[in-house]
């Protein structure tokens, strides 16, 4: 008796066992070019990263103006205005329509009068220069060591940069990209995108006592630019300040002396190691303003490598003597 | 109409007729779960949160969905959040969500402790669904949206009733109403529970309390490992108290706070440890003893954390100890000290000695060797979670010397 389930399977032509056959041959042919093509003595294929690299941020250099312009007195805002204004003012430095990227040092969670972080005020004045200057937005981004919502909630960075009309940037993990520092411990490293994404960059470091670097101010806030394990710098700290300072040209740099943290740096906390300087320093040469700051902390040249290190790159000139310097009160 | 219940075609019926049946069973094991949960919480072992309703949801936002969502790309957080042994809290999350797919609201009718407390409480009421015989038709329309599964059609289980009055709205006689009885209202079904399984639940709940204790934990002696939250009691009391909610966990801001494995014993499972290597307790923080809701970990100010005042000393979570053979200016005559760096206490916790040492290959140099004041460190772990040595860090912090506890503890003289 025949199978009820009876459906059978039709005969096939010629014709059709040809086409058949040929889609089969084609089909084991190209996967056979496809591997011949792709072929490589490397077996795994790895992740492509662009690699950026800085943009030099400063602008023509002006002969006329002063190399430094230090102001004295009480109010933040009327010394960053003095001083820059000295200076050439922010017309000099930023172009209507640009974007300014503003890095203070807002490493930690402390809060202003502890002087671990760059005083609001400045922050703040140096804003809304940029802002008179018509820039078109201007950022102002760190990436802290603590909690950055923390640092720049108590450091008063973050209300006084909104009050003033600035934009908080904060790096989250996904914001880093690859550069090329070209350095000499400093090779390919984690950098905020933010640095690539603006115009003009004005930093804005305050001045502390660091245990290893014995001081912290403009070069060594730069450390704040980068991600990644930049704990590993502290192994040749002043090659990476250095590598730092000759990578990475500001367009200008405000150093905050309106209170320095003597001693404990560069984390402080307690008051008694703060002292009240009400001193502003604005200048273009990173390492000018840095020997000038020296004197705040009672250090020398000759105490810091760093800054050796880094004018023998040509990132700037250390020796004040026969530099044209600017000295006002408010 | 008759089913022929050995007809291929009626299998799914079948089925169902099977399912009716277990489904009834099913939905009485919440109550043993609770008399099982509930008499080793008499004698001490609170183990509650791990079922309970609240504990379970806010845990697997905290440890799973959320960083999940982040992952996914939501943009939550500036660092993406990661958790010991989350994936396993999630996993359970979307396993009682897909539970769903066999039963409705499979977790409140068959899991629930507290859905069953809420039932045992309401075996009485005043107030209930009730049905008029006397219009009641028997269409069953009712419970075609029934959120509880408690037969609104019949004799209503007001114990399982989420009074979700979707079967008022359903029935087209306006048969059904919420309120106090009228002469033609239904009866309701006594609590559906097998008497004596739930005294085997309760004794099973009363021989697990002393299997529990005789176990090596967090409680009986301090594991180096277990770091609590900041302002936790002393450890047997905060094993008393915390439910694993998982909220310390959400809003620590370095996701430091950590959902404990088996560090703490078994009954420790999910609750709150630092661990180091991810995150660091932020010195100006005290966001988890605000959450907390137990008060397992005690509400804290910062002035109180920190010690600030006459007579007050600070929070301390633990203690930082080198470990020499790995410490590169220790081990590798390697300029480093990233960790006095980040020091927050002032005066520092750590300092420095500054050594001249020989190379290996003839010149010597001047190098910073870290030590730690053990009367100052306060455990925070920023030392360890910055130090260079990712894997395992030249400094670490033990639970020794925290404040909550008065065994834990190595120096006379403090």
């Amino acid at each position: 008796m025949p199978s009820i389930n009876n459906k059978r399977e039709e005969e096939i032509s010629r014709r059709q066992f040809l086409r058949r056959a040929a889609v089969t041959c084609g089909a084991a042919a190209a996967a056979g070019a496809w591997g011949y093509v792709f072929y490589s003595t490397e077996p795994v294929r790895r992740t492509d990263t662009k690699i950026y690299s800085f943009r030099d941020y400063r602008t023509r250099e002006i002969k006329v103006y002063p190399h430094l312009a230090i102001a004295h007195g009480k109010d933040a805002e009327k010394m960053v205005r003095a001083a820059v204004d000295r200076i050439g003012g922010m017309g000099r430095f930023v172009s209507p329509g640009e974007r300014v990227l503003l890095k203070p040092n807002a490493a930690w969670d402390r809060q202003p009068e502890q002087a671990a972080n760059t005083n609001p005020d400045v922050v703040a004045a140096t804003v809304k220069l940029c802002l008179e200057a018509k820039a078109a937005e201007v950022w102002v981004t760190d990436v802290s060591v603590n909690d950055p919502h923390r640092c720049f909630a108590r450091s008063g960075i973050g209300e006084a940069v909104n009050k003033a009309g600035g934009k908080l940037r904060l790096t989250s993990e996904n914001d880093f990209v690859s550069t090329d520092l070209k350095g000499e411990v400093l090779k390919i490293w984690p950098v905020s995108r933010f640095y690539h994404l603006a115009d003009k960059l004005i930093n804005l470091p305050v001045i502390k006592h660091h245990s290893l670097s014995k001081c912290t101010m403009g070069m060594k806030n730069l450390y704040g630019s980068l991600g990644g394990q930049r704990n590993r710098l502290h192994q040749d700290i002043n090659t990476s300040i250095a590598d730092l300072a000759s990578a990475i040209r500001p367009t200008l740099t405000i150093l905050d002396a309106t209170r320095v943290l003597r001693r404990n740096g560069p984390t402080g906390g307690n008051l008694s190691d703060v002292s009240v300087e009400d001193t502003i320093i604005a200048g273009v040469d990173l390492v000018t303003v840095e020997a000038y700051g020296l004197r705040f902390l009672d250090l020398k040249i000759e105490d810091i490598p760093f800054i050796a290190l880094a004018e023998k790159r040509g990132a700037g000139l250390s020796d004040l003597k026969g530099l044209n310097i600017a000295e006002m009160t408010i | 109409m008759k089913t022929k219940f050995l007809s291929l075609r009626n299998i799914r019926r079948i089925y169902a007729v099977f399912f009716v049946a277990l489904f009834v069973v099913l939905l009485r094991l919440k109550y043993y779960i609770l008399a099982l949960i509930l008499v080793p919480a008499a004698f001490g072992s609170i183990q509650t949160g791990l079922l309970d309703p609240i504990s379970f949801i806010t845990r697997s936002f905290a440890v799973s969905v959320f960083p999940g969502f982040n992952i996914g790309g939501g943009r939550l957080y500036l660092k993406q959040p990661l958790f010991n042994g989350g994936a396993l809290i999630g996993l359970i999350f979307l396993a009682v969500l897909f539970a769903n797919r066999f039963m409705p609201r499979f977790w409140c009718r068959v899991v629930c402790p507290l859905g069953a407390l809420l039932g045992l409480l309401s075996f009485g009421p005043l107030l209930r669904i009730r049905r008029d015989v006397d219009r009641c038709n028997d269409c069953k329309k009712c419970l075609a949206h029934c959120h509880g599964g408690c037969d609104p059609h019949a004799a209503l289980r007001t114990s399982e009733c989420h009074l979700c009055m979707n079967c008022v709205e359903d029935c087209p006689e306006g048969a059904l109403h919420y309120g106090l009885a009228s002469p033609s209202s239904s009866v309701q079904m006594p609590l559906d529970v097998n008497r004596r399984r739930l005294i085997e639940s309760a004794l099973a709940g009363a021989l697990i309390f002393p299997v529990l204790r005789s176990t090596i934990s967090s409680g009986t002696s301090p594991h180096y490992r277990v770091i609590r939250p900041p302002g936790s009691l002393a450890e047997k009391d905060f094993l008393r108290r915390c439910i694993k909610c998982g909220q310390c966990m959400k809003v620590c801001p370095t996701n430091a706070i950590q959902p404990a494995l088996m560090e703490a014993g078994f009954e420790g499972l999910w609750t709150p440890l630092l661990i180091n290597s991810i995150g660091y307790c932020e010195y100006n923080c005290v966001l988890c003893s605000r959450v907390c809701p137990t008060g397992a970990i005690s509400p804290l100010t910062v002035e109180k954390k920190l010690g600030k005042g006459v007579g007050l000393k600070p929070v301390s979570i633990g203690t930082a100890f080198y470990d020499r053979g790995r410490c590169l200016p220790w081990a590798m005559n390697i300029d480093c000290i990233v960790c006095e760096e980040v020091c927050p206490t002032s005066p520092k916790a750590i300092w420095f000695e500054t050594v001249e040492v020989q190379l290996r290959d003839g010149p010597t140099k001047k190098l910073k060797r870290p030590y730690v004041d053990p009367n100052l460190c306060i455990g925070c772990g920023i030392c360890e979670n910055k130090c260079p040595i990712r894997d395992q860090a030249g400094v670490r912090i033990t639970s020794i010397g925290e404040t909550r506890s008065s065994v834990n503890r190595m120096i006379l003289k403090t």
